[in-house]
Parts: C-alpha cells; sequence; structure tokens
C-alpha cells in the first residue's frame, strides 16, 4: 500500500479538477487499483478541520509513513518571507510553513501543475505574494526547497508541469512511483515520458506548419505559429498524441499553445497571441532547428503552398477538399 | 453571552481555503466571522498587460469555474472593444459554459457536499445505510458514478474548446473552433449519455418532471433517484429550516444569446423582482485586509494591507447593492428567472432550498444545452474579429455555476489600467461592511447548532453555498 498526501497550496486547484477528468479508469478507481491509499486531499477526503489537522500531525510527527506527497499550487512566501498570504485555516500557521514540515517526511514529493514546479500563474506580472515553485523560482532551480534537497527517494521534486496538467501525466506518475518504477526527468525535472515530446507532434495543423500556410485570426484553420503566438514547436507535452477531453487540445481547438508546461510561460514578452517578430520575422524557432535552415525551408515552402492549403488557412473550416486520388 | 469561540479549519471539501470562526452561546452560533486565508493578487498581476491577455491570466484565478472567468473576461474585453459575439458564436459559448456549470453542480452535490451524511455521527439514523453507500467520500457508488458521467460530459469541452480548465476557445467575437456537422452529432451523443446517466441514477425519472415540480412541498415528495434518498434525509435532519437565506438575491442572468439571457437577469428582494442597477455596487473594505474606501469596481482598486491589521479578518472584500449584501447561485438565478420551484424554495432559503436550487438548475440546464446543439448551424459564422482600442471601458457581468461574477477593466494606451473583480463568494463569503453587517454566509451561520469538535449543521450550511474560495481571493 502506498499513501499519499495532497496539499493545495496557492494556485486555483484546477489541476485537482483536470484530475476528476481521468478516465479508463477513473481517477479514484486508478488510485485503487494502482494500490494507492489517499490519506487525505482537500477536495475530496471526509475528513475537516480538527480530524484533517490529526492527520497532518500524524504524518509530520512520523507517526504514519508518507511514500508521495503531492503539492498543487505555488508557495507564497510574502509578504516579506513569512507566508501569511496562505495560512492553512485553522491551524495559525502558513502554507509555506506545513509544506516545509511534511516534504521531508515524503519518500516522493511532487509539484503538480506550473505553479507547484514553477511558481506558474500565482507567479505572474510582478509576483505580487512572492511565489516559488517546491524547487525552481521560475528557471532558476531553488524555491521552497535549495537545488540540491532530495526527499527520501534520493530524487528531486518530480515536476509535473502543466496548467493544468492533463489527467494522464499525474495519474502515471503516480502508478509509476507505486509500482517502484524509476521516473526519468527532464533538466526542469519534468516526466520525459509526456516532456520528450513537443505539443507540435499530432497537431492537426502540421501540414499548414509545413508550408507556413498561416493563420491570421483566431478561428482560422491554418498555423498559429507566425501570428497567433503559438509555441507547440518549442513547448513540451504529448497533447496532441494523447487527447484531452475525449478528442481535444488548444491547437485543434484553434488556439494558440502557450507553453504552459515550462518555467516563466506567464510572462511572455509579447501578448500570449500574438507572435513577436523582428522585422517581419518571427522571433523563436522551432526547437532543435538550425535558423538559417529553418529561413530556407520556409521562404521555399512558403512559395510552393498548394492553392488548397492556402485557402483553408485562411478559413475556419475545410473550404478546399483534398483532390481525389483514383487507384492505377 | 459568548461561551466559547470556535475556529473552523482547515475547511475542505470547498474549492480554496475557508477558515471560519464561531462565537457560541448556548449551543448556537451566535456570531460567525468567514476568513479566506489566502491573497494572490490577480488583479495586480493584470495592470500593465495587453488587455487580451486577460483571456488567459483570469480563467486560471479558478480551476473549477474557468470557463466562468473566460466568458466575463471575453465579455468585458468586448464591451471595450465594441464587439458582439456572432449569433452562432453565442450559442457555442453558451454551450461550453453550460456544461461548466452543470459539471460544477454535479462535483458539489456529490464530492463536497452530500459525503457529510456518510458520517458516523448520523449512524443512528433509518438512512444511515444507505447514505454510506451511495454518499461515502471516495467509496460511495453515487460519487464513483458522478465522477465518470462529469468526466464524459466534459467531452463537450474536447470538441469545442480544447480541453477544461483553462481554455482560450472563448473571445469577444464568440468562439475560436467552429463546429462543423459531426462535432453537432457527438455532442448530441455525449449530452444523450448524460441524461442517461441523470435520469436513471440522480433523479431517477424525467428531466421535465422534475422540472415541473412547482413548489418545495412537492419537492419533497420526489421518489426517484439518489435525490429521493437526499430528500429523505433533508427531511429528517430539517435541513430546510438550517441556514436561512435574509431574502435578497442577485442574478446577472445566464447565457447571453441573441435573443438575451436563457436565465434572466434581475434582484429579488423580500420577494419582489426588480433589475439589477450595477452603478449601484459598492466594494466595502472595512473588514478586509485592504486598503482604501468604498468604491465601484470601475474606481475600485486592491492594495493589500500586509499587516493584516483589524478589524480586517479576511482577505476578502465586501460587495454591496445598493449598500446591501446579497446571495448569489443557483438558488438565486432561478428564483430572479421566476421558475415556481426556486421561488417556493427562496421563500424560506436555507440548505434544502440551495441545494435544491443547484439540482433544479442542474436539469433545466441540460434540457438547454440539447436545444442549444440541436440549434448549432455548422457553416454559419462562429467568431467576429475586432480591435482592442487604445483607451476604453468594459464590464462583463456573467453566472458562474456559484454565482454573479463581474469583470470591470480600464484600458489606457493599449494597456490594462484598472481590472477589478468581483466573484460569486465574494458576495456569499464577504465580511462585514463599514456598519458591521455581516455577509450572507455569517448571517445564516446565526442561530446554527453547535454540538462536536467537527459541528455537522455549520458544515451542511457552509456547503450548501458551494463556495469557491480561489475565486473569491483572486
Amino acid at each position: 500500500m502506498t499513501t499519499l498526501l495532497w496539499l493545495q497550496a496557492s494556485g486555483c486547484g484546477g489541476c485537482t479538477m483536470s484530475l476528476l477528468c481521468a478516465e479508463s479508469p477513473g481517477v479514484i478507481e486508478m488510485l485503487e487499483d494502482a494500490g494507492i491509499r489517499l490519506l487525505w486531499h482537500p477536495a475530496l477526503s471526509l475528513e475537516t478541520g480538527a480530524e484533517a489537522l490529526a492527520i497532518l500531525d500524524d504524518v509530520a510527527e512520523g507517526r504514519v509513513p508518507l511514500d508521495i506527497l503531492c503539492v498543487e499550487g505555488a508557495i507564497a512566501r510574502g509578504p516579506a518571507g513569512t507566508g501569511r498570504f496562505q495560512m492553512l485555516s485553522g491551524t495559525g500557521r502558513s502554507m509555506m510553513h506545513w509544506v516545509q514540515r511534511l516534504a521531508p517526511k515524503a519518500h516522493h514529493v511532487v509539484a503538480v501543475g506550473t505553479c507547484a514546479a514553477f511558481g506558474g500563474v500565482t507567479a505572474a506580472g510582478g509576483n505580487p505574494t512572492d511565489a516559488v515553485g517546491l524547487q525552481y523560482d521560475g528557471a532558476h532551480p531553488g524555491g521552497l526547497v535549495p537545488p540540491a534537497w532530495r526527499s527520501g527517494s534520493g530524487a528531486p521534486v518530480i515536476n509535473v508541469g502543466g496548467c493544468p496538467t492533463h489527467p494522464g501525466w499525474v495519474t502515471e506518475t503516480l502508478m509509476l512511483l507505486a509500482a517502484g518504477e524509476s521516473v526519468a526527468l527532464d533538466g526542469y525535472a519534468r516526466p520525459r515520458f509526456y516532456a520528450d515530446h513537443l505539443v507540435h507532434h499530432g497537431c492537426p495543423k502540421n501540414e499548414f506548419y509545413e508550408y507556413k500556410a498561416s493563420a491570421r485570426e483566431l478561428s482560422d484553420m491554418g498555423c498559429m505559429m507566425e501570428n497567433l503566438g503559438c509555441i507547440g514547436t518549442q513547448a513540451v507535452g504529448d497533447c496532441n498524441i494523447r487527447a484531452w477531453n475525449g478528442e481535444g487540445s488548444c491547437t485543434r481547438a484553434g488556439y494558440p499553445c502557450i507553453n504552459c508546461t515550462a518555467p516563466q510561460f506567464e510572462d511572455p514578452t509579447h501578448a500570449f497571441v500574438e507572435t513577436p517578430k523582428i522585422a517581419g520575422i518571427p522571433v523563436g524557432l522551432p526547437t532543435d532547428m538550425p535558423k538559417a535552415w529553418f529561413m530556407a525551408l520556409a521562404s521555399l515552402s512558403k512559395a510552393a503552398t498548394p492553392p488548397r492549403i492556402g485557402e483553408n488557412a485562411r478559413a475556419d473550416r475545410v473550404v478546399v477538399p483534398p483532390t481525389l486520388r483514383k487507384p492505377r | 453571552m459568548t461561551d466559547a469561540r470556535l475556529v473552523v479549519g482547515p475547511f475542505n471539501r470547498v474549492e480554496g481555503d475557508l477558515e471560519v470562526t464561531l462565537d457560541v452561546a448556548q449551543g448556537r452560533v451566535a456570531r460567525a466571522q468567514v476568513n479566506a486565508p489566502l491573497y494572490r493578487g490577480f488583479e495586480r498581476m493584470l495592470e500593465g498587460r495587453d488587455p487580451r491577455d486577460a483571456l488567459v491570466i483570469t480563467p486560471r484565478i479558478c480551476g473549477i469555474c474557468s470557463i466562468s472567468q473566460s466568458a466575463a473576461a471575453a465579455r468585458a474585453l468586448g464591451a471595450a472593444m465594441g464587439l458582439d459575439p456572432t449569433p452562432q458564436g453565442a450559442l457555442a459559448a453558451a454551450l461550453i459554459h453550460a456544461a461548466e456549470n452543470v459539471a460544477d453542480h454535479l462535483t458539489h452535490f456529490h464530492l463536497f457536499f452530500i459525503p457529510d451524511f456518510a458520517r458516523p455521527e448520523y449512524a443512528g439514523r433509518p438512512w444511515h445505510g444507505r447514505a454510506v453507500e451511495r454518499f461515502t467520500a471516495l467509496d460511495g457508488g453515487a460519487q464513483r458514478s458522478a465522477v465518470q458521467a462529469r468526466a464524459e460530459l466534459l467531452h463537450v469541452m474536447g470538441l469545442l474548446a480544447g480541453k477544461w480548465p483553462h481554455t482560450l476557445a472563448i473571445q469577444p467575437g464568440g468562439v475560436t473552433r467552429a463546429p462543423g456537422p459531426r462535432e453537432k452529432a457527438r455532442l448530441a451523443a455525449t449530452l444523450r449519455a448524460f441524461r442517461r446517466y441523470l435520469e436513471t441514477v440522480l433523479f431517477g425519472g424525467p428531466l421535465e418532471a422534475f422540472c415541473a415540480i412547482p413548489d418545495s412541498a412537492s419537492l419533497m415528495r420526489w421518489p426517484g433517484g439518489d435525490l429521493a434518498l437526499f430528500l429523505e434525509i433533508a427531511a429528517d435532519l430539517g435541513l430546510e429550516g438550517l441556514g436561512p437565506a435574509a431574502g435578497r438575491f442577485l442574478s446577472y442572468g445566464a447565457y447571453p444569446l441573441a435573443e438575451g439571457p436563457a436565465f434572466a437577469a434581475g434582484v429579488l428582494v423580500a420577494g419582489r423582482p426588480g433589475p439589477v442597477l450595477q452603478a449601484d455596487i459598492r466594494e466595502d473594505l472595512s473588514h478586509a485586509w485592504m486598503l482604501g474606501s468604498p468604491a465601484h469596481p470601475l474606481e475600485g482598486v486592491t492594495t493589500p494591507d500586509e499587516t493584516m491589521a483589524a478589524p480586517g479578518y479576511s482577505w476578502c472584500k465586501a460587495p454591496r447593492l445598493a449598500g446591501l449584501p446579497m446571495e448569489v447561485g443557483a438558488l438565486a438565478r432561478q428564483a430572479v428567472d421566476g421558475h415556481p420551484l426556486a421561488l417556493s424554495l427562496a421563500a424560506r432559503g436555507g440548505v434544502l432550498a440551495r441545494v435544491g436550487g443547484r439540482l433544479l438548475e442542474l436539469a433545466r440546464t441540460q434540457i438547454l444545452m440539447e436545444a442549444w446543439v440541436a440549434d448549432l448551424a455548422p457553416g454559419a459564422s462562429f467568431m467576429a474579429q475586432g480591435a482592442v482600442p487604445r483607451d476604453g471601458v468594459g464590464a462583463g457581468l456573467v453566472e458562474a455555476a456559484r454565482g454573479s461574477l463581474g469583470h470591470w477593466m480600464r484600458i489606457r494606451n493599449g494597456r490594462i489600467a484598472t481590472y477589478q473583480i468581483i466573484a460569486p463568494t465574494t458576495w456569499n463569503f464577504s465580511p462585514r461592511d463599514a456598519a458591521g453587517v455581516p455577509g450572507p454566509l455569517e448571517a445564516a451561520l446565526e442561530g446554527t447548532p453547535v454540538d462536536g469538535a467537527v459541528p455537522l449543521a455549520v458544515q451542511h450550511v457552509v456547503r450548501s453555498f458551494d463556495p469557491c474560495m480561489v475565486c473569491t481571493v483572486h
């Protein structure tokens, strides 16, 4: 049996809401089947007030072993380093204090969502509450705990970045940990099973991308990289390989990828839905693409755009279907 | 006269952080103080940004009413742009929004509210065994079916909004994805499956029959589904009389379509309907840890008092309409819309009325969503285009699951100059105002019986409001 304690720090609770969208099986059955016992979750557990505090105290005092601590939401350190912008109600203590007290007891610590991992939207716009991630402050190592900190298992905080997280990213991380498997992590400590993919992989707009047939306005079907701020060619995530909520993804719904799995996505230097350009050329190249080659291929493919693709790129639905191929 | 002071927290199974301080006299709440113990400063984060960024940032205030925040931001921005959605764009946006609201009502009933009735403290009651079987947190059959039905209902989001929560699909001019014929067919199938769940499990009867219930006495005779078990519990525990409302209800009107809102806008004060005069809204800061004076949200600022000085006791401001606190939510919305059952329930307010109002709305909204899908016109325009002005002002008033949500923005030099938000729970869980008048929850808690370390009646009253604290403390 694997024990799991879930805390909601400074965030929107959306990663839990997304987790409840897990299917085949649903999240409650998934935890059960993986042998995970939920000690307490603020949205799902019966225990409230003194009952909940007793559970937290049992873990903090080592009376109940804690295998996995999940923290959702950033850690508010303000005002003036007191953490009082988020008090854990009924305790007279800050959430910062509670996470500092509980994290050393955990065999694994999982930061669920970009806020818990890096600060995320909670740290946006001048960071009014001095919020940080558990082990990162934006892209900089060292958040609530220092870069060299390790949980009981010897691993750093596992950063399941995403705003929100896909239910599969969280459930699969938990299932791997419960099974005693190691979770390979990338350079920002995100599980590689989803961070080795780019949002671009499997994007239905790939044919438009190939020809740089671009959408000019939101609701156009074309590629959103050139004009509408889409950074799916640079953002990690398997969003277009496994679907969201049945068959969705951001780019499938016609709006740009804003790189929500990454540190500091919340404060781009431009409007989210507008691609920054220098002399008319978009800043920011697809990951691992040499600039000169990208420029050469882009101008070549743009010139070669078939009329079907060019017309569809600027429509909100397919207006020109593919040419019929007849068997020879 | 106070016998004891009780601090109830962490108050879980609400969205976000909540602490309730109760002064108890003769075994009942004499005075309640509701504290939102988290401050995040979203309004400050928005200042200086491109106005379109509000569509990315504000949904992330709240993971449970993310779409409501999208809808309010899109409306506020659209008002500043002088841009209305196309009729079909408004219809698709309403569908997306309604799916969230329905999912939220389902989540509230099964995950947040009902598990308390499976507590061992109720072991002597005739219904307790069935409540344990159906309503136990994590294990109850009703809870598990609801989580599955909700996940499948939210396929509406996969089809229309990309993902849930936190979509950018809702824009001032409509929606970014134009559904075609096969999306329309798939949406209809998803809704039929959800109706099957509602009619066989939760309601145990036709939704139309439930919506035809004329008054609260008839409601108590509803025979089907998990709902009948809840009604049996409610009758046994007297939930009708617990946590009464002050008789002041507000709704901005839900789902603005080309022909008007699907649920009407208005106020209902002491049973008398009236219009919403949004110019009469003020946010009082006397008991909030905020600096400044009472202001209309277009003039308001958010400056936290980092010393958290008394008499402040919450990060939540105290909104007032013409000087009075207002209760918002499904009960308010359905009563303002004039539904007979809701009017009958609202006459007394209370735990049963709030939960009943939510279930009534769940049934009515399912029927609306089915009609909207039938009205989808593939091939029509789902989004109008426009430009953000250099200077402008806009308000976006919508109805979230939990009640009236307003965004007010000022644009100067192409940037957001001020952005103020009044969330539903800001209304319901507001602290006292300068005149010492308590907020709706604080008032509703007065007189509630208190017994044991976890006073159950207090739990029922607080959760009957379906608080969303993360919205409150944006």
